[in-house]
């Protein structure tokens, strides 16, 4: 068995993207992330990989693109703000389907915000993130150990269906440390990157990396096909996690750090005899809709906890199509909700049922 | 069996060194453990803290909002973190730099002129080992051999030889 | 009692975050008596960066507006433009103006925009804890060149004021230091001059100023300072790079 190290979150998931085989970084410095580029600056010239500081945002995320379509497993690693400027990339890489792992230590905004934890970037990750019609998966680690673990998960989907994969952290999960067991997955097999721009060599026809389309017709086309893609993705890769749930009359849902929170107010609740239990989606594109549902007709009420104003709320309520009351309990800008103000939450709701 | 400890001083003190060193003690003692530490400019020349949970059970929030352990290096952090503690805890404070009478009688304090102790026992910068070593006195967190092994764990491999400094600080802290 | 020593007014009186031994505070001191000297505080507008001088709007007595990163140059044209009778400096660091906002840099001279640019080059990135800078010198060791800049996989420094000082549109480029007291005497005329050929609409002006970071290069500010002349004076020679009009325009009138 592979040895346990404490790590920060930060540099656990750099480790294991080297791990996973990616071998070009391209950052740009922000708070609370250094410590992905740092590492990488260390790490890539022991195995021979390419660590690159861009100029910009913009820049990096592009440097990605273009190592991806060269058929590399690229990565890119910003905070808020930087995943902002991103945007434009997120859509082209979407476009051209080509696969990339982008990570956001999410910090509060909006504008420069602060540089504190938050999860307000949720509608930016789950709802594209640029312009277009087009998705990302977006994973949600909320230990040092997943921060570990997803690395190897994202670069898998990434390859296999071709699109970027969002690792969506915060401050939290990146600058602290947990014991970290080092363990190498067994890569998913994948498909051969044949459309990889690589020389034809004169044996081959050329290959094309796009995302521009003259004719609407073969656009719409295009954009029809990548969504049943994404059907596929939504069926089969959604992922979650339940605890004390068996039994539970009133559901506590929370993605990442705030979910650490949520499971800390959800044993206090259980010792004051409120039968409360725990959702955490692990992938929150795609939302894990099924297990919600199914919840809801288990349930009197949900409470969904966030360090936002409240974005994953609103899935939530649309996987249970509202069939019961949602809660909102969170704090914003870079603060951190106390497990007490969570147990509230859950004890109003508690009277309420 | 749980702590949640809150490590805090100027940056530079190794604040955040102690604390790594103590989540190893409880890691290598079997129980799940984290640290968190703060972040940003404090960190640049203003003042650093860490929060460390030691646990029986999965660590939830990372977060230590109520501390049980605290170790005090400046007033500054002294202040912050004196009124938050929990009714109970332990308080180490570094009498070298905080002058102050402590403001709470409702947690045990333990005054130690730590970084003045550091000097003249030729461990410069080590005030913060000679408290997490008299907390392992007064919690008898771990044994000797114990924090030994932490500390090699804790101390980079390119300042190994710092180890037998680190220990000296850690048994004059715990006997004192 | 006599006054001998005082705040100058540009000045705001807010206890600044700034590490010990930085050289921020000397130049925040020098922008704000040049802007004070010339009598133009009360209708300056300054633009802060993200950097570590992103809190600059609590140290001026001045109307500030707070930029995205890069972006400061941009900002300042759009305030400019808006007030053609103001005065509008941005004051920025190294990975702010010759990394992400590059651009924004060279356009705004390029346009002669009628803006006064404070560029301070500590060859790092200082807020986020002392990664590689575009101005990091060959073999600095930083956060993120922990084996030193090697200049055949990470590039060169940038020479801004070099750089330019070709730009049709840029007015006046000169590169200071604040590394002794006979420096700082002169980078506190290069900057009067920059305010003073804005408030005569002569265009675009930028001061570049050698500047130290002893948190983020590990040295004690004494050091920092014969670190600066040792290694940064002869990479980023001193001096006037332009000074005078732009040629006369060949386009439409």
């Amino acid at each position: 068995m592979a040895e346990t190290i404490l790590m920060k979150g930060n540099e656990a998931m750099a480790e294991a993207a080297v791990m996973a085989g990616c071998r070009h970084f391209f950052g740009y410095p922000i708070t609370p992330q250094n410590e992905v580029a740092a590492y990488m600056s260390r790490r890539m010239p022991q195995v021979d990989g390419v660590y690159l500081q861009a100029e910009s945002e913009i820049a990096a995320i592009n440097m990605v693109l273009g190592a991806s379509a060269a058929g590399a497993r690229a990565m890119t690693s910003s905070s808020s703000p930087g995943v902002a400027l991103k945007s434009e990339g997120l859509s082209y890489l979407a476009g051209c389907d080509l696969p990339a792992v982008v990570v956001n230590i999410q910090r509060g905004g909006p504008g420069l915000g602060s540089i504190q934890p938050s999860q307000a970037d949720y509608f930016m990750a789950t709802r594209g993130g640029g312009h277009g019609d087009f998705h990302m998966i977006v994973l949600a680690p909320n230990s040092v150990q997943e921060m570990f673990d997803c690395a190897f998960t994202a670069f898998d989907l990434a390859d296999k269906y071709r699109m970027t994969v969002n690792i969506l952290a915060d401050g939290v999960l990146g600058q602290m440390m947990e014991p970290v067991v080092m363990n190498s997955p067994k890569m998913a097999e994948l498909p051969a990157k044949d459309w990889a721009v690589t020389g034809t060599g004169g044996k081959r026809k050329s290959n094309i990396v796009n995302s521009l389309y003259l004719k609407p017709e073969a656009l719409e086309q295009t954009n029809i096909e990548r969504y049943k893609r994404y059907a596929v993705i939504e069926k089969e890769e959604a992922r979650s996690e339940s605890y004390l749930m068996d039994d539970a009359e009133i559901c506590v849902t929370a993605y990442g750090a705030s979910s650490r929170v949520a499971r800390n107010a959800v044993d206090m609740a259980r010792e004051k005899g409120v039968k409360a239990g725990l959702i955490r989606p692990i992938t929150v594109w795609p939302f894990p809709k099924g297990v919600f549902l199914e919840a809801a007709g288990r349930v009197n009420s949900f409470v969904c906890v966030e360090m936002s104003m409240g974005q994953m709320i609103e899935d939530v309520e649309l996987a249970i199509r509202c069939k019961k009351p949602v809660a909102f309990c969170g704090r914003t800008g870079g603060m951190i909700p106390d497990p007490e103000q969570v147990l509230a939450a859950i004890m109003k709701d508690g009277r309420l049922s | 069996m749980e702590y949640n400890m809150v490590v805090a001083g100027f940056g530079g003190q190794g604040v955040l060194f102690a604390g790594k060193f103590l989540t190893y003690v409880g890691m290598l003692g079997g129980r799940n453990v984290s640290w968190l530490p703060s972040y940003g400019p404090e960190m640049r020349g203003g003042t650093a803290n860490c929060s460390v949970i030691i646990s029986d059970r999965p660590v939830g929030s990372p977060i230590v909002l109520k501390p049980d352990v605290l170790i005090a290096m400046n007033l500054p952090s002294y202040d912050k973190f004196e009124p938050l503690a929990a009714p109970g805890a332990l308080v180490l404070v570094d009498t070298s730099r905080i002058t102050r009478e402590a403001a709470r009688g409702d947690v045990t304090t333990f005054m130690l002129p730590a970084a003045r102790m550091a000097e003249e026992n030729g461990l410069n910068g080590l005030a913060n080992m000679i408290l997490a070593g008299m907390l392992i006195g007064k919690t008898g967190l771990c044994t000797d051999e114990e924090a030994r092994q932490a500390l090699i764990k804790t101390i980079p491999p390119r300042k190994a030889e710092l180890l037998e400094k680190n220990m000296t600080a850690i048994m004059l802290g715990k006997n004192a | 009692m006599k006054t001998i020593f005082e705040r100058t007014p540009a000045l705001s009186d807010a206890v600044t975050h700034y590490c010990p031994g930085c050289t921020h505070g000397i130049v925040h001191r020098l922008v704000a008596e040049a802007l004070d000297e010339l009598d133009l505080t009360g209708r300056t507008i300054g633009v802060a960066p993200v950097g570590c001088a992103v809190m600059a709007y609590n140290y001026f007595e001045c109307d500030m507006v707070q930029a995205a990163h890069g972006r400061a140059p941009a900002v300042a044209t759009g305030v400019k433009r808006t007030h053609p009778g103001s005065i509008v400096f941005t004051y920025q660091g190294d990975g702010d103006l010759a990394a992400i906002g590059t651009a924004e840099t060279v356009h705004a001279a390029a346009r002669g925009e009628n803006i006064t640019v404070i560029f301070i080059n500590n060859a790092i990135y200082g807020m986020t804890g002392g990664q590689m800078a575009p101005t990091t010198m060959p073999a600095q060791v930083t956060q993120t060149s922990p084996y030193g800049r090697d200049v055949s996989k990470a590039g060169y420094p940038l020479r801004v004021s070099e750089m330019l000082a070709t730009v049709d549109g840029a007015r006046y480029i000169e590169r200071v230091a604040v590394n002794s007291a006979a420096n700082v005497k002169k980078a506190k005329a290069a900057i009067k001059k920059a305010f003073a050929n804005q408030a005569a609409g002569n265009g675009f002006t930028l001061v570049e100023v050698l500047s130290t970071c002893p948190t983020n290069w590990g040295l004690d500010p004494v050091k920092a300072l014969d670190w600066l002349k040792d290694n940064m004076m002869p990479y980023y020679p001193l001096g006037v790079y332009k000074d005078g009009a732009a040629p006369e325009a060949g386009g439409e009138a």
